[in-house]
């Protein structure tokens, strides 16, 4: 996959659409094209937050520690973004993603996804607006959750 | 040494001073000669006095005197000479005389010139002789630039002025006595007026200078000042950027340089105006003797052949004073340089130099217990650091000493190791003073580290093998010039009172490491870096440097094995994947174009980075194998894709990181030059336009870089350019480059690189750390982590040690202590730039690396933390200057004392 290949997945993905392509294509230019075969770790729960991923093709699964071993939470399908609020709370990775199949995937280092950030507001707004949207979501889930008990 | 600079020269150069004098004397023979020749051909052969007729002959050479009591005694009759003949011999004999002058004269200034350098040589050598001898609190106060500008700079000029020290007073003051002489000869009283004047000059200016000696020392003090504030902002730059204080060092700098301008400035308009009266005073003379001598004349008293004779006599007279009076001004110069010089080498308590002397054979090892009797340490500022303690250490005992943040145990270890003097007290070996025991013992056995490690600007190897060279203990044999230049050394060595002992004999202690000589030396080597746990960080070092073939024949030697078990390796694990290796008739897809084309590892500057483009062979192979054009179009999208991603970013972005093709600051130009370019046929592009967009391609990488320019045509035509490169390689490119090939060691590549023989994938993120462990691996398992090891010994530490981290360092100092074997190894929070878990672990370690083999040493350690303690025989704690608990750790537990505090 070329380079303005890749420019056309990242403007799939709603946290990016807003951005004009030259920026996307600097991104991805700057960006570390990664790739696994199934199984491969990306990253693991508790690890350092260093970098976001873009899924450019491939499936991944999230998984969560518990007592009884690792539980699957969540599926990545391609042109999803992953690890961003590690990131962005400077925190720990909160969970472990794993390949699913042949992966491939951009690699976007933190400082160069902080300094895009900084530069290019519409992308803050757009992440801020994805995140208010995640919020809804988890708010509509707990209400639901609560309701239902 | 010497308060007075004259009596220093005198004192180490009478004879040679009196023999040049000799010498000086002697050539005036032939220069008084030559004097009077040109007069005797004149009036002689080319007037023809004496040879009035024609045919008349003259003796020539003939040897008479003319002796008191014996009468006129002929020694050689002489050749009758003609006329011609006559002229022909005179003016050969002017040519010898001129070539005699000549010689002498070359003679006696190569002379002076050796005696002064030696001279130089000996005040150097003395000065850094009295470093290494000045008591350690004398180095909190002084400035190491400062030392070395005076060792270096300041007594440079001494070296110019003593050749002439006695030698010009001597001859001047001769001359000038003459003239006078002569003056007085012709006239009392005109030379009496000659003879006052020159007083004056003689009590005024010497007066009137002894402002340029102040001045001169006031240059001279804050010259060396600004050095020492140079040196300290090198020293700390760190702390400069840290807290922006760059424009406050600027203006520190400027008023010092404003100061040291205006004192020259004073120096000069003083110098001037003393010159200026000196040459008034030196006219004034003649213009008495027109006025006076001529008033005389008129008056009848004086005849004018006298007084014209006073004045052609005077003539003589200015030339002399004047350089006599120059010689003063030099002399005073250097008295003031070399005084200041002196009294900043004078100091209170310089050590013995019994203390230092060389001592070949090893000591005996110390067998007595080491001990502080009563001691008392202070500081600088006179408070108390340790206050009258007395305690023993016997041999074989480990004891940690704990500290409060006031406690004083450093100052105790640093009283051991004699860095700290006792104010009181003493400290002991057996019954003998500890600092009165020479170095070759206390150097010897017992050893010494600290948080504060000073590292030599040399490799790992030299710097952890310091400790280990007292003395030279191979003598080194010489053949033929070599021979001869060592006889040269060792004799100018000792005529400047140097030092004779041979730098280049093996200093290296082998005996005391256990060693019998360098082969089985890496081995303990190895053992105390694995005891501060280095060895790994060495090994990077290693790989990632190219190893020297000369002295890592082995690493050459099995590339093969090590590159195929590697590859071996990657299969099994199932990760061949992250290594493409290079093979000679494919491209590598994860290596550059620039690396696909030259296939090789570039050992000179021809074909290295930008060079390869500009190279015209290579551009002609690039010719021939129809891969110009394509490059220069691949150059072309690649600029264009840079420059539309890059352009717009401040040139300090981090993204450039990123951009392998050009630099932030190449981007205008290429800017610039892709439109001058665009829409212009190739072959109209000038052959520096296409240098430069060629070389953007050689940095290509389409795994990475994914512009899709890369086609298995393309890479076919490399791979074919490539072997075109090799087949008619001119010779005068034969070593700038070293081809790839899988069964040789590329000596212009790190060690790494060699093992890899290809490059790592570029989409693999964790590739490199997984390689890294799996060679480790491999070296292991082939036994040659020892060579790479050694290759990272090579490794420059840079200056003070500052391209290691301090942990590094710190490390590096214990490994320095542990590798002389000592009886008593005193330790000095050793490790404190290294976290509490890895103190712990290198602290057990050394404790059993020092006992490896039966050795037993004493292991007196100021530890950091007071659980680290209960690893030791004995626990001794200090608070307030006062040793308050002494004993095991678990007595000192059970006691409730201040250790139990300390651990809670």
């Amino acid at each position: 996959m070329l380079l303005k290949d890749e420019v056309g997945m990242l403007q799939r993905v709603p946290l990016f659409s807003g951005i004009e392509p030259t920026k996307l294509k600097l991104l991805a230019f700057t960006s570390d094209r990664v790739s696994y075969s199934a199984g491969q770790i990306l990253f693991r729960q508790g690890d350092e937050g260093d970098a976001a991923y873009v899924i450019l093709s491939g499936r991944a699964d999230i998984l969560v520690d518990s007592d009884s071993g690792p539980i699957k939470v969540a599926e990545l399908a391609p042109n999803s973004i992953v690890g961003e609020i590690a990131i962005l709370c400077n925190s720990s990775r909160t969970a472990t993603v794993r390949a699913a199949s042949q992966l491939e995937a951009l690699r976007i280092r933190k400082d160069h996804f902080l300094r895009l950030m900084r530069e290019f507001p519409e992308m803050t707004i757009e992440m801020v607006r994805v995140l208010a949207d995640r919020l809804n979501h988890t708010t509509a889930d707990l209400i639901d959750a609560r309701s239902g008990k | 040494m010497e308060p007075s600079l004259a009596r220093y020269i005198w004192k180490h150069t009478k004879k040679q001073q009196i023999w040049i004098l000799l010498i000086v004397l002697l050539s005036m023979i032939p220069y008084f000669l030559s004097f009077d020749l040109p007069k005797l051909i004149v009036n002689g052969p080319i007037q023809g006095r004496g040879f009035e007729q024609p045919g008349a002959t003259h003796p020539f050479m003939r040897l008479h005197y003319d002796l008191p009591f014996i009468g006129e005694v002929q020694f050689f009759s002489g050749f009758q000479l003609d006329r011609t003949a006559t002229l022909f011999a005179l003016s050969v004999v002017f040519l010898l005389l001129v070539i005699i002058n000549g010689l002498f004269k070359l003679y006696i200034n190569t002379y002076k010139g050796r005696l002064g350098e030696r001279m130089l040589r000996r005040i150097r050598f003395d000065l850094v002789d009295r470093v290494l001898r000045f008591p350690p609190v004398y180095f909190k106060r002084v400035k190491s630039a400062e030392v070395a500008t005076m060792v270096k700079d300041e007594v440079e000029p001494l070296g110019g002025f003593i050749g002439d020290a006695f030698l010009q007073p001597v001859l001047l003051g001769g001359q000038a006595l003459t003239a006078m002489l002569f003056i007085m000869v012709q006239n009392f009283w005109l030379g009496m007026i000659a003879v006052v004047i020159v007083l004056i000059q003689i009590v005024l200016i010497p007066r009137m200078r002894r402002r340029l000696i102040v001045l001169g020392r006031e240059r001279q003090l804050t010259a060396r000042a600004l050095s020492g504030r140079v040196g300290e902002i090198v020293d700390g730059i760190g702390a400069v950027h840290v807290h922006d204080t760059s424009n406050y060092e600027r203006a520190d700098i400027a008023a010092r340089l404003g100061l040291i301008f205006k004192i020259r400035f004073d120096l000069y308009q003083w110098k001037f105006m003393v010159k200026f009266l000196n040459n008034i005073l030196a006219q004034l003379t003649p213009f008495l003797f027109y006025m006076i001598g001529g008033y005389l004349v008129i008056q009848g008293r004086l005849d004018v052949g006298q007084l014209v004779a006073v004045i052609s006599a005077y003539k003589d007279l200015p030339g002399p004073m004047k350089e006599l009076i120059d010689w003063d001004q030099a002399r005073q110069d250097v008295q003031v340089k070399y005084q200041q010089v002196v009294e900043q080498f004078t100091v209170e308590g310089l050590i013995a130099p019994r203390i230092g002397a060389l001592a070949i054979d090893d000591p005996a090892p110390m067998t007595q217990p080491l001990s502080a009797i009563s001691l008392s340490i202070a500081d600088d500022g006179g408070a108390m650091l340790l206050n009258r303690i007395s305690l023993q250490v016997k041999p074989g005992e480990t004891v940690a000493l704990v500290s409060t943040a006031t406690g004083g145990a450093e100052a105790l270890a640093e009283a051991f190791a004699r860095l700290n003097w006792p104010a009181s007290g003493r400290v002991a070996s057996g019954a003998d003073d500890l600092h009165e025991l020479p170095e070759a013992v206390t150097g010897r056995r017992m050893s010494y580290a600290s948080s504060d490690v000073f590292l030599f600007q040399a490799s790992l190897r030299d710097n952890l093998l310091y400790g280990l060279k007292h003395a030279p203990l191979t003598p080194v044999t010489y053949d033929g010039v070599a021979a001869a230049q060592r006889r040269w050394n060792i004799n100018e060595a000792l005529r400047s009172g140097n030092s004779d002992l041979d730098i280049n004999s093996d200093w290296i202690n082998y005996a005391s490491v256990g060693a019998t000589g360098p082969s089985d030396l890496f081995e303990a080597v190895r053992r105390v870096l694995d005891a501060v746990v280095l060895s790994r960080d060495i090994l990077d070092l290693g790989l990632r440097s190219s190893a020297d073939l000369t002295r890592h024949t082995e690493l050459a030697r099995r590339i093969i094995e090590l590159r195929a078990t590697l590859r071996t390796r990657l299969e099994h694990e199932g990760l061949s994947g992250l290594v493409v290796p290079f093979e000679p008739g494919a491209y590598n897809k994860e290596a550059t174009i620039g690396q696909n084309l030259l296939f090789g590892a570039a050992a000179g500057p021809e074909l290295a980075d930008r060079a390869l483009a500009a190279n015209p062979y290579f551009a002609s192979v690039l010719r021939q194998a129809g891969l110009d054009r394509t490059l220069y179009e691949m150059g072309m999208e690649i600029a264009e894709q840079a420059i539309e991603l890059f352009a717009d970013l401040p040139p300090d972005h981090q993204f450039f990181q990123q951009l392998a093709f050009m630099s932030a600051e190449e981007i205008p130009a290429y800017e610039t030059l892709l439109q001058r370019l665009k829409n212009r046929p190739y072959e109209a592009v000038a052959e520096n336009d296409r240098a430069m967009i060629v070389t953007l391609s050689f940095a290509y990488i389409e795994p990475r870089h994914r512009f899709g320019l890369l086609s298995d045509e393309l890479m076919s035509k490399i791979v074919a350019a490539r072997n075109r490169f090799y087949e008619n390689l001119p010779p005068e490119l034969q070593n700038a480059v070293e081809r790839y090939d899988p069964a040789k060691y590329i000596a212009a590549a790190t060690v790494m690189d060699n093992v890899l023989f290809g490059r790592v994938g570029n989409n693999h993120p964790d590739a490199p750390d997984r390689i890294r462990s799996i060679v480790y691996d491999i070296l292991d398992e082939l036994g040659l982590y020892a060579e790479v090891l050694d290759v990272g010994l090579d490794f420059n530490v840079g200056s003070g040690g500052r391209r290691l981290t301090s942990g590094q360092r710190q490390k590096l100092d214990v490994a320095r202590a542990l590798l002389k074997r000592p009886d008593f190894l005193i330790l000095n929070r050793p490790l404190s730039a290294l976290d509490q878990r890895m103190q712990e672990k290198v602290l057990r370690n050394v404790l059993e690396e020092a006992r490896r083999d039966g050795h037993s040493p004493a292991i007196i350690w100021v530890v950091t933390n007071p659980s680290m303690g209960m690893m030791f025989d004995r626990v001794i704690v200090f608070d307030s200057g006062q040793l308050v608990e002494d004993g095991t750790h678990e007595t000192l537990l059970a006691g409730n004392g201040i250790l139990k505090e300390l651990l809670s």
